[in-house]
């Protein structure tokens, strides 16, 4: 069982990883406007010139 | 209720999206700049120069919307950063430089068909952004460490030939993660039993904050001494459920603005006083005081109450009867704050000050009515007042039993805690909002907005529907009653295209798709009496019976009319009503088959309201009701121990929405009854009104089911913990099963008619 000793921690860095991933994507205010980001996916951008 | 819409610039309703749709005009000059210098008052001044100003655009529906208001904010010259917000119905606009280009952007949008007003710092609940995100970080963090311990759990759980030192490892890995996500996670709930232990009261956080903290302290001191009853995964379960069910209660009540304050902003911002020597000034509404002489200019709306003092006047005054024809006032005549001119600017006397004027008074009446309102206690709350003492009584009662029965303070409190996390109320916490999330999705499907779970629940008891009459079972337009000549239709609208009056935009509209290729010229407006215009043919009039040179006829004038006079003198009569809505009559039949009572409370005329009142099949009607009568109306009807359903559209019926036990409001309504409504329909169908109340009742059905199976799981599970048998696997077992039954039951509101 010696493998837990990297097991472990892995599983808790990840995880971490991901928490941390969503209290950024919470506090860049990504979550103030879904209906407005489920939206925008049907606009164009600009053309580049 | 007809909107003068061309002043504003608003969509009309029902109207497909933006682009091609001829529905939206831009707002003419005089209105734009109405709006516009008083903009300026709401830039905020950031740091370093920048300068930031939000406004609300509630006229974005699609996604094309969203980059046509970017696209014309941004083009206008020295704007840094314009960035929409779809779901607020709002802009966000930088810039540095002059404090004038806060009216430029206005006006920019404007031209583009949006109306944008700046968005008022009372008028929006930003506190619920903040707790939202305060939930969402909570739920995260337990998340994270429900999982994480979970998996230790379950390990622990399994392995039953698993080393001591590994167990022990596991509790200690647990208990690392667990007890920092419980002391930041829990705040919400350590923070509600503080308040209410300090008012002396019980709610439903003060057993769960118990149950956490004891659970989480007993753990952590059998890991210290090697035992076995480890309960961390238990309390950061129980606090991810009970924070779902939080966020998901946060996630059905729409942003509610206080629809009293929100009713200052409809009347003038600045009124224009005329000095004894004739010079003009600006003053605030709230300066103007009796004696002073007012200018309202065409396209403004009266800021205060007083007498006319001008020869004539075409005024809407819509917003506060519902009357959907503009009202010719005479001289001498009482002209009331908020009314809409509609012609030639004209003078008027004020008579009372602003606090004094109808306007204010409708708000104060509507101020109280939500005070009532918020007195409303809800379900889940009611049954936590009878939960809480038991569920800590049971838990003591259980500790000092087995103490007694001689088991050592170890075991004995042991029990006592597994009965109250046991107890848990994650099922009861998602009972409801689960039910009222579907619900609200369910009723979205059905073009209906829900704007919070009391909403559901207050709907669910009533047992009478009252309607308005103007643009609630009427569709608020004028339509031609009768069809007409073509080819005279075709003239009269091209005349009529020339007008801001009503019944002219009502020709207009009801010509569209005929061409025509007549050229005008010469074209004279005479208020009050109609349109003057030159073709090749010769003089052509539109307007009234006595314009056009009609005989006076002494018939009714329930129906409202315009005539034409083409050039060669042949008269032409068109007939307008105000339609009433397609599924009306089938829609009251449908709720007089679910049991409830019916009538009619309307600001109109008394000949008008019986005519609508008899097409849709309802006896009991009122009519020239003031915002003032409709609220005794209703207050006498919740005396006699009635539940009302109120629907209505205009300023109005808002103080009426808002005193009615529940109320909902179309779309196209005004913004304060939007506001003031508990729900707001899509859409232009009466259908809504009749599948709602299905739908509140089915809700109200479930949320009793998921009481009772909460019931029924405590009832099994209380007697098991009690007896010692409740060891972390159990009860990790029992919430998720209680809480996934809840929930699953609540999901078939999808099915169920």
């Amino acid at each position: 069982m010696d493998i837990l000793i990297v097991l472990i921690p892995a599983a808790l860095l990840l995880g971490g990883l991901g928490l941390a991933a969503f209290l950024w994507s919470l506090n860049s205010s990504q979550y103030d406007d879904l209906d407005g980001a489920a939206r925008r996916i049907l606009l164009e951008d600009e053309p580049p010139d | 209720m007809a909107r003068l819409t061309e002043a504003f610039g608003e969509i009309a309703s029902g109207a497909g999206c933006c682009p091609a749709d001829s529905a939206i005009l831009p707002l003419s000059p005089e209105a734009a700049e109405a709006v516009a210098p008083h903009v300026a008052a709401y830039v905020t001044l950031e740091e370093d120069g920048v300068k930031s100003l939000e406004l609300a655009v509630p006229g974005m529906t699609c996604a094309a919307c969203i980059a046509r208001v970017e696209r014309a904010a941004r083009d206008v010259p020295g704007v840094d950063r314009a960035r929409a917000n779809f779901s607020a119905r709002k802009l966000s606009v930088a810039w540095r430089g002059d404090l004038a280009l806060a009216e430029r952007i206005v006006a920019a949008l404007a031209a583009e068909g949006y109306k944008a007003t700046p968005f008022s710092a009372e008028a929006v609940l930003s506190a619920d952004d903040a707790a939202m995100r305060d939930l969402l970080r909570a739920l995260g963090v337990a998340g994270f460490a429900t999982m994480n311990v979970m998996l230790l759990s379950i390990s622990v759980w399994a392995g039953s030939d698993m080393a001591e030192s590994t167990r022990s490892f596991f509790h200690w890995l647990s208990a690392l993660i667990a007890l920092p996500a419980v002391a930041y996670a829990g705040r919400p709930f350590y923070r509600g039993a503080f308040a209410a232990l300090k008012s002396r009261r019980l709610n439903m956080d003060v057993p769960v904050s118990l149950a956490v903290i004891l659970a989480s302290a007993m753990s952590l001191y059998q890991t210290t001494i090697h035992g076995g009853a480890v309960y961390f995964d238990a309390s950061v379960t129980l606090l991810f459920f009970l924070l779902l069910g939080r966020l998901l209660d946060l996630r059905v009540r729409a942003k509610a603005r206080s629809a009293a304050r929100q009713l200052l902003a409809i009347r003038a911002r600045a009124a224009t006083v005329i000095d004894p020597d004739g010079s003009r000034r600006f003053v605030r509404p709230e300066a103007l005081t009796p004696g002073m002489r007012v200018s309202v200019a065409a396209g403004e709306r009266v800021p205060a109450d007083g007498t006319l003092t001008s020869e004539f006047a075409l005024l809407d005054n819509s917003l506060l009867t519902g009357e959907s024809l503009p009202e010719e006032t005479e001289s001498g005549a009482q002209v009331y704050a908020g009314a809409l001119n509609l012609a030639d600017p004209v003078e008027v006397a004020v008579t009372r000050p602003d606090n004094l004027s109808l306007l204010a008074e409708v708000g104060r009446l509507m101020e109280a009515a939500e005070q009532g309102r918020a007195r409303y206690v809800r379900l889940a709350d009611r049954v936590a007042q009878a939960y809480a003492p038991v569920v800590h009584v049971l838990g003591a009662a259980t500790a000092a039993a087995w103490l007694l029965l001689g088991v050592g303070w170890e075991n004995a409190l042991q029990t006592g805690i597994a009965v109250l996390i046991i107890t848990c109320p994650c099922a009861l916490a998602l009972a409801v909002p689960a039910v009222q999330v579907v619900a609200g999705g369910r009723m979205l499907r059905n073009g209906v907005l829900v704007k919070g779970g009391d909403a559901l629940e207050r709907l669910a008891n009533i047992d009478m529907v009252v309607f308005d009459k103007t643009g609630t079972l009427t569709t608020g337009e004028l339509t031609l009653a009768c069809p007409a000549d073509p080819q005279a239709l075709a003239l009269a609208a091209t005349v009529a295209r020339e007008s801001r009056h009503p019944l002219a935009r009502a020709l207009v509209r009801a010509a569209k798709g005929i061409q025509s290729e007549i050229a005008l010229r010469n074209v004279r407006e005479e208020a009050g009496l109609g349109l003057q215009a030159t073709t090749k043919a010769g003089i052509v009039r539109l307007g009234s019976r006595r314009w056009v040179g009609a005989e006076d006829d002494a018939s009714d004038d329930s129906k409202a009319e315009i005539w034409l006079r083409d050039a060669r003198g042949r008269l032409t009569r068109f007939a307008f009503a105000d339609q009433v809505r397609v599924d009306a009559a089938d829609t009251i039949a449908k709720l007089q088959q679910m049991g409830v009572d019916l009538a009619i409370l309307s600001g109109d005329r008394p000949a008008a309201v019986s005519t609508v009142a008899a097409a849709v099949g309802i006896g009991a009607w009122e009519g020239a009701c003031s915002p003032g009568e409709k609220i005794r109306w209703l207050r006498k009807r919740a005396a006699m121990g009635y539940r009302v359903f109120m629907i209505g559209d205009g300023l109005n019926d808002a103080p009426a929405l808002t005193e009615a036990h529940a109320s909902m409001s179309p779309s196209d309504a005004a913004d304060i009854a939007q506001n003031a409504a508990d729900f707001v329909s899509l859409g232009d169908r009466l259908g809504p009104v009749a599948d709602t109340l299905r739908i509140a009742r089915a809700s109200q059905r479930l949320v009793f089911q998921n009481f009772a199976l909460c019931a029924a799981y405590n009832a099994v599970a209380v007697p098991i913990a009690m007896a010692g048998l409740a060891s972390p696997l159990i009860a990790a077992i029992a919430m998720s099963v209680s809480s996934l039954a809840v929930t699953l039951n609540a999901l078939r509101l999808k099915w169920i008619s």
